[in-house]
């Protein structure tokens, strides 16, 4: 989100004999809480983890517009039918703000998409688990998006300055994601019989999953440790989960609903939340592609940039065309 | 740049009048007219503006960090240009 | 001044923004561009927030959304085409936000029961008839490939472009004047866009009607099926 110009990388590690001494500036620069812009120096594996998890981060916005989707059409209430097109737009946009984010270090967003369509870079898997029924998108909202608040709002202060300046838009364009959802779900709750069976089964279904969404345990994250000295991470997985299942436990209350755990409980020595076990064999199944939407989502993502490519050629070829005629009518 | 990839845009945005416009962010299109309105979606869909600037990224020159010390450093040591720098006896009004 | 809402002439109205808002939003995660998700996603709130107030000005909204059976609906048989390519979903655009222009203008002129809908509805399809214009242009007149899906695309939906000007009871405009306007106004931007005017008719020979009479297209009954299940199968549920 800097300006291109500045998108250019920095030179390389050769091409400068003091090297030493601009690594000493930004590890000092970070240590100090400052920030990192697009042309500073910056080590070559720091770049490339900002780029991974950047385009990560993209990617799973634009995937995840489509669990969502999958309800506008169905909608039962005109209001609610504005409020979910309305949310899936902000996907799309903050989708763009990430990919705009990335592109500062000098990858443009085709070769982003490309990563994400030839399944070279990844997206957050929750998006491959199924939208079955309306309580669904209540559930997205409110655990869902919950989780992803939870993991992004120490993002807007993260050492690169684009992407916190892009985390600070997303989040606070994001806080009615999770308030619509938990108003969703209560509606269904205090509802009919149906209606509330209904929105307890999406929670029994996403609840797992979304404390999933933080990632392997801090003992087995093979990239924290790092990302947490360069500051790109500010907390660890486990603490962000931990953080999330204690805001969760009396939202739940409130909502009527259970959370689908019977070892969660109080913990008063340790102040927390206790919480049973996570079935991570099914984490690393859905990782790999094996969840029960990958195929779906990725051929789906495929087609619409394919089918999509005539008319951004056109678009393209008009532009050539007529380039001189912007600059006649604007002299 | 292949022929389906659209240049990058930096958008401003004057959020409301009397207030100059401020970098917002970027996007893609393909020429300026939809530069524009891609900004306009994308940038001020919560009422975020009353005008929008678009300049191709590719049009910004920046100074570079290399230059930051001889560009910017200079200007450090010169306190009196700022009114604090000044000492005037109290009670002197509109000063 | 809103005394009396006609009926047929909020339901025309509102089922038009209804149902091509509907249409639009399943757009959404298939969409050529990420810029043109936010696009028409935009176009078709703003057709969403017509829709509702024009529902409620005549009962209650979801009622009527969700529990009119399809003869009920007095949308126009063009804002309930299937989006089709990306081409087809802009000629709709196209045709139908010249119109609603039109009608918005004259009915915002005016101190009917629709001027002050039609005042603020009416700079929201500005936007919308230069989004379309504006891709007009560049499909039209951008590669070969996109020139033949225009060309398609505006002779397939030309046989629908008549039945917008039939008169709405309760509408107190100009039909045969906007009409003229309209066909101008299109004509403009296809030419610029290096495309021709449709040959052929303008409506369909059928003289059982259209959209304003309750009669609808094929894909339509499809469309209402998917969009009024959830709601019907809960009677009386709040959501």
């Amino acid at each position: 989100m800097a300006t291109a110009a500045a998108h250019k990388a920095y030179g390389t590690e050769e091409e400068h004999a003091g090297t030493a001494a601009y690594e000493r500036a930004f590890d000092a620069a970070v240590a100090a809480d400052g920030r990192i812009e697009p042309r500073d120096w910056m080590p070559d594996a720091y770049r490339a983890t900002l780029v991974r998890q950047m385009a990560q981060h993209a990617h799973s916005e634009i995937i995840g517009m489509q669990p969502e989707a999958n309800w506008i059409t169905r909608a039962p209430s005109l209001r609610r039918k504005a409020i979910l097109m309305a949310k899936v737009q902000d996907e799309a946009g903050h989708g763009l703000y990430l990919y705009s984010a990335a592109e500062t270090l000098g990858t443009s967003r085709e070769e982003l998409l490309d990563k994400l369509h030839s399944g070279r870079q990844k997206y957050s898997s929750i998006f491959n688990y199924p939208t079955l029924t309306w309580a669904d998108v209540g559930a997205i909202g409110w655990l869902v998006d919950g989780a992803a608040i939870t993991n992004q709002v120490p993002l807007c202060r993260c050492s690169y300055g684009p992407y916190a300046r892009a985390m600070v838009r997303i989040c606070k364009e994001e806080s009615f994601h999770q308030r619509q959802g938990y108003e969703l779900l209560l509606a269904l709750s205090r509802g009919t019989p149906e209606q509330h069976a209904m929105a307890q089964d999406a929670v029994d279904r996403w609840w797992w999953p979304s404390l999933m969404m933080f990632g392997p345990p801090d003992d087995e994250s093979a990239h924290s440790a790092q990302s947490m000295t360069w500051k790109i991470k500010r907390h660890s997985n486990d603490d962000l989960r931990q953080r999330f299942v204690d805001i969760c436990v009396p939202q739940a209350e409130s909502l009527g609903l259970t959370l689908p755990d019977p070892d969660l409980k109080w913990n008063e020595e340790r102040g927390h939340y206790d919480f049973g076990p996570i079935d991570w064999t099914e984490f690393k199944e859905v990782l790999k592609g094996n969840g029960p939407c990958n195929e779906q989502r990725l051929t789906q993502r495929r087609k619409a940039h394919e089918e999509g490519a005539w008319v951004r050629e056109a678009a393209a070829a008009y532009a050539a065309k007529h380039s001189d005629d912007t600059k006649a009518e604007q002299a | 740049m292949t022929n389906t990839d659209w240049p990058l845009w930096e958008v401003f945005v004057r959020s409301r009048r009397g207030l100059s416009h401020t970098h917002a962010g970027s996007l893609h299109a393909p020429d300026a007219e939809f530069a524009l309105r891609n900004a306009r979606d994308l940038y001020t869909r919560r009422g975020e503006g009353v005008s929008i600037w678009v300049v191709p990224s590719a049009a910004i020159t920046a100074s570079s960090p290399d230059e930051k010390d001889p560009f910017f450093e200079p200007a450090a040591d010169k306190p009196y240009r700022h009114p604090t720098f000044y000492e005037i006896p109290e009670g002197v009004k509109h000063l | 001044m809103t005394t009396t809402v006609p009926t047929a002439a909020a339901l025309a109205l509102g089922d038009d923004a209804l149902v091509l808002s509907h249409r639009l939003g399943e757009w959404a995660g298939h969409a050529p561009v990420l810029e043109e998700e936010v696009a028409l996603a935009n176009i078709a709130l703003d057709l969403l927030g017509q829709a509702r107030v024009l529902l409620s000005t005549v009962g209650d909204e979801d009622e009527l959304a969700y529990l009119r059976e399809e003869r009920a609906f007095r949308n126009l048989q063009l804002v309930e085409q299937p989006n089709g390519d990306f081409a087809h979903t802009i000629v709709r655009q196209l045709y139908f936000s010249a119109y609603q222009h039109l009608l918005y203008s004259q009915l915002a002129a005016g101190d009917g029961p629709f001027a002050g809908l039609a005042a603020k509805a009416v700079k929201e399809v500005a936007y919308h008839r230069d989004h379309a214009g504006q891709w007009t242009l560049r499909l039209g007149d951008g590669t070969d490939a996109s020139h033949e899906r225009m060309v398609r695309a505006c002779t397939a939906l030309w046989r629908f472009t008549g039945e917008m000007f039939q008169p709405v009871d309760g509408l107190d405009v100009d039909w045969a004047g906007m009409d003229t306007a309209w066909l101008e106004s299109v004509e403009a931007v296809l030419r610029r866009a290096t495309l021709p005017l449709p040959e052929g008719p303008r409506s369909g020979a059928w003289s059982a009607g259209a959209g304003r009479q309750g009669v609808h297209t094929e894909p339509f009954g499809r469309m209402l099926a998917e969009m009024q299940h959830l709601h019907r199968s809960h009677p009386g549920a709040s959501w």
